[in-house]
């Protein structure tokens, strides 16, 4: 150990270089949640905010094998609310407009990338008036 | 002892008249309930309208079938086959000349017996309790051992993605992706909701009837009670419910 100071120094050096991710994200901005397109009016999915959440993937899940496997298509949600079990005719298209305003700002900030639109086709986003007059311009 | 093992015999013969009576009962209810979906194909009412395509346009349209034009690759549901090979005739001289050479429409059988179910190793395949064949391509896997159980040709694997070749996809039904089998599903999304196959409405000859062959009186009853119908290899066992009245 002839020269401490260098040792030291080189070892400032490494340990910077090697933590150097975690200090450039807590320097840089703090990212900000997606900003959601929510339909305009509705209060909640068809279970609460929360749930839905954490947890749609579970209840997507549970439609798809409703659907295909007892061939019940008829879903009531806790209010009595009757709604069609469909990736695209009711998430994406009774419910809301546009999914790249929804599910793939959400999707693209967490970094998962579903499959279901490999085979489930999106329907097309409705004109601009027809949007405007459902209120929803984002 | 004597009297508990008494005890014990009659209430044994107590539970077992009223599990008797309740299966009988259940039989008796769900027999009322069951179907048993068929389609018979009118061959000749079908020929009358030599070369239309609107069945299987519309049967493709419906559920975003590409169309494939490298043969090794094609991706059918419903097509047209040489009368004489979909029906294995021995003897095509015997033929009436209306049919010899002519075509005849070919499906998925939704065989009563099938083999398909029976190899495929995730159930993603199975027959519903009303005569439907189903697919849960959710569950493929793509082994392919259906398409090979088969005796029909009637599964079709999808060696490349099929989105580019679906010219005009509609979002009522999914498309399917590289990898897995597909197949007529008797149009189960339709009948969920009260309709019939697309085929069967599009055909402009009403050359296709559809509906419950345990229904008396029901018109695909009716149609086989009073025409001759033959199946498409019956020596296999499968019991197609896919009838061609000749
Ligand atoms: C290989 C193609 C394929 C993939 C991948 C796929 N699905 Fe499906 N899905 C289908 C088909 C085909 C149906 C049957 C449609 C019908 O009967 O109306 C279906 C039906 C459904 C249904 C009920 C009907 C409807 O219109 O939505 C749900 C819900 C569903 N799938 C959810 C999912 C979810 C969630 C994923 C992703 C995790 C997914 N699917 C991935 C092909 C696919
Ligand atoms: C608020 C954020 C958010 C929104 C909005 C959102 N998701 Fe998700 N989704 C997630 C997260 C996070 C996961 C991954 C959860 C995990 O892996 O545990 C996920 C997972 C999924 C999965 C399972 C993916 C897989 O690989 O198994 C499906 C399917 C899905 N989402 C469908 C949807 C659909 C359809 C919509 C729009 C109607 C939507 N999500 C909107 C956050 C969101």
């Amino acid at each position: 150990m002839r020269r401490p100071t260098l040792l030291v120094a080189g070892l400032a050096a490494f340990v910077a270089l090697a933590t150097w991710p975690v200090w450039h994200a807590l320097a840089g901005p703090r990212p900000t949640a997606p900003e959601l397109a929510r339909p305009v009016g509705a209060t909640e999915c068809v279970a609460p905010t929360d749930y839905m959440r954490a947890s749609h993937m579970k209840l997507l899940v549970e439609w798809r094998d409703r659907v295909v496997r007892d061939g019940v298509r008829a879903y009531t949600d806790r209010h009595g609310r009757v709604v069609t079990m469909s990736l695209s005719k009711t998430c994406i298209g009774a419910c809301h407009t546009d999914k790249t305003k929804f599910c793939d700002r959400c999707h693209d900030y967490t970094g998962v990338k579903p499959t279901c639109w490999d085979c489930h086709v999106v329907p097309p986003v409705p004109a601009p008036p027809a949007l405007a007059a459902r209120g929803e311009v984002r | 002892m004597s009297t508990s093992r008494r005890v014990f015999l009659r209430l044994a013969a107590t539970a077992a008249t009223a599990a008797a009576a309740g299966s009988a009962l259940g039989c008796a209810a769900s027999g009322g309930a069951r179907r048993r979906l068929a389609m018979a194909i009118d061959v000749r009412k079908c020929l009358d309208v030599h070369g239309c395509r609107a069945c299987v346009d519309a049967c493709h349209e419906a559920h975003n079938v590409p169309a494939i034009p490298d043969r090794a690759h094609e991706v059918k549901w419903v097509w047209k086959e040489p009368f004489e090979r979909a029906l294995a005739v021995r003897e095509p001289a015997t033929l009436p000349a209306a049919l010899r050479g002519s075509e005849v429409l070919v499906l998925c059988n939704h065989c009563d017996n099938p083999p398909c179910t029976r190899v495929c190793p995730t159930g993603a395949t199975w027959k519903r309790d009303d005569g439907v064949v189903a697919m849960d391509e959710h569950r493929c896997i793509g082994c392919r051992y259906c398409v090979a159980a088969c005796p029909y040709g009637s599964r079709s694997f999808n060696f490349v993605d099929p989105r580019p070749f679906v010219a005009h996809p509609t979002s009522d039904y999914p498309t399917r992706t590289k990898g897995v089998v597909e197949k007529c599903t008797f149009c189960e999304e339709r009948l969920a909701v009260g309709r019939l196959p697309a085929c069967v409405d599009a055909c402009p000859a009403g050359a296709m009837v559809f509906g419950d062959l345990d229904e008396r009186g029901s018109e695909i009853r009716k149609l086989l009670n009073e025409r001759y119908s033959v199946r498409r290899r019956p020596e296999l066992g499968t019991r197609p419910q896919v009838f061609y009245v000749i």
